[in-house]
């Protein structure tokens, strides 16, 4: 069962969507008790680093969470603001991440960038696989993934890597590390592929 | 590598969509209901949508939160929703029930400070500008791009580039320029208009008004490379006495459409 996290973050409806016509389990968690079962952690996210860190503090998941991760090492992964959360820091708030996978989230910047990309990066863009990962079983790379963000993930770690993505630089899209899955893009809105990538994690 | 945007922009008039001309519905065609049509969009691997609700401004009400719901429920491409939103609230309200964009004009125009309000709310990501615009010509010879609210019946006073200009340094992730001389007209994007407005913004851009055909949508994409081209007619219309069809390039009419347009 995929325990899907509710903390006021829109695109769970989307995520659900998706699983029911997958014929797969899923419960929207938005108690301590519903994350204590859980065996498959999805967190969601759209908005702002610090709001939506902030809610989750409110709420008292931190702990809970970070028991299940990083003892209980159940598969977790993070969507869009919902993976930037795995780091450390963000330059786009000043709270804390969950530190799960080492590394920065970095705002585009384009005037450090030769080409000047526009920001938000926003769009469909390929992708870059780094190394091969179960989160990404028959996903087509040049077809790619749905992305909108101004702010990117940069691990620490260069083996926490699983694809990248170019856009102006060339930045780490899907990270990985143990049970820790992240995505910068979003696959509940990007059709087959999305709707493989949430198949493959159901199957971690 | 990114690629253009190919974005079906669908109406909502009376709870059923429409497709305006000249952004007049009583010269418009009701071309069904919207969660139907977001189901063959779903379908057709859309590459995004846009559902506006062009009542909301005009009656001066809150947008409609159980169609935006279902709509969001149903989408399975990114949404930005339009139509009647004036607050903070309602832009956190609206990323709540599922899209991943807001559309803001009218209000936008009236205190764009909102524009960075609503940025620091939800993310600039999340946060459109849509300008409606209209050429009018000058006293003197010339003529200019004003922009409009309220479906293109409520000047602002306002010219496009000078706006643009205004608002620089402002916060928001997306800009849609809806031609409404070109609403429904088929036969082509403005393109020195076009041209102008890439010059005056860094922030991703979308242009409606004017496709009337796939040809159109091609030559946008290669004078851009990357840019968002947003259409009503040609998704919803098929054949010379435009039946109601809602149709999409297929993958590889849209790998053509794109080819080799690309952001690095």
């Amino acid at each position: 069962m995929i325990t899907i996290l509710d903390y006021g973050s829109g695109n769970i409806n989307a995520i659900r969507n998706i699983y029911e016509r997958l014929n797969i389990s899923y419960e929207f968690a938005t108690t301590i008790e519903q994350i204590i079962k859980a065996d498959h952690i999805l967190l969601p996210g759209v908005g702002a680093f610090d709001e939506t860190i902030s809610t989750l503090q409110k709420k008292g998941f931190t702990e809970v969470l970070n028991k299940k991760v990083q003892e209980e090492k159940v598969p977790v992964l993070g969507i869009c603001v919902g993976m930037q959360m795995l780091a450390d820091t963000s330059e786009e708030g000043t709270l804390n991440g969950l530190g799960w996978i080492p590394g920065k989230v970095k705002k585009f910047d384009k005037n450090l960038i030769p080409d000047k990309p526009k920001i938000p990066h926003l769009g469909w863009n390929s992708i870059e696989i780094s190394r091969n990962c179960p989160l990404f079983k028959d996903i087509d790379p040049d077809v790619g993934f749905y992305f909108v963000h101004s702010y990117y993930f940069e691990c620490a770690d260069e083996a926490d890597v699983i694809c990248k993505t170019i856009y102006g630089n060339t930045f780490h899209s899907a990270v990985n590390r143990e049970n820790v899955y992240g995505v910068q893009f979003h696959p509940e809105k990007s059709h087959d592929n999305g709707i493989q990538l949430l198949r493959n994690f159901a199957n971690l | 590598m990114l690629r253009s945007r190919i974005i079906p922009c669908l109406l909502v008039h009376n709870k059923g969509l429409v497709k305006t001309l000249k952004f007049s519905v009583e010269n418009g065609k009701y071309v069904g209901d919207p969660i139907n049509a977001v189901k063959i969009f779903n379908e057709k691997q859309v590459d995004e949508i846009m559902v506006i609700d062009i009542d909301a401004t005009v009656q001066g009400r809150e947008p409609d939160y159980v169609m935006i719901k279902n709509v969001a429920t149903e989408c399975r491409m990114p949404l930005c929703y339009g139509g009647g939103v004036t607050s903070v609230e309602q832009v956190r309200k609206i990323i709540k029930l599922g899209a991943e964009k807001v559309a803001i004009s009218a209000a936008a125009l009236a205190n764009p400070e909102l524009l960075c309000q609503m940025s620091e709310a939800v993310g600039a990501q999340s946060v459109v500008l849509v300008l409606d615009i209209a050429k009018k010509k000058g006293l003197f010879g010339g003529s200019h791009y004003e922009i409009f609210t309220n479906n293109g019946k409520k000047k602002t006073g306002k010219k496009l580039y000078e706006f643009l200009e205004e608002i620089k340094d402002f916060s928001y992730g997306e800009l849609v320029i809806n031609n409404i001389d070109l609403d429904g007209v088929m036969e082509g994007y403005d393109m020195e208009m076009c041209d102008n407005v890439r010059k005056l913004t860094d922030v991703p851009l979308t242009f409606l008004g004017g496709a009337g055909s796939y040809e159109d949508l091609k030559k946008l994409v290669s004078r851009f490379k990357v840019i968002g081209a947003a259409a009503g007619s040609i998704f919803v219309f098929k054949g010379v006495y435009k039946a109601v069809l809602i149709n999409y390039p297929k993958r590889f009419e849209k790998d053509e459409l794109i080819k080799g347009n690309f952001s690095h």
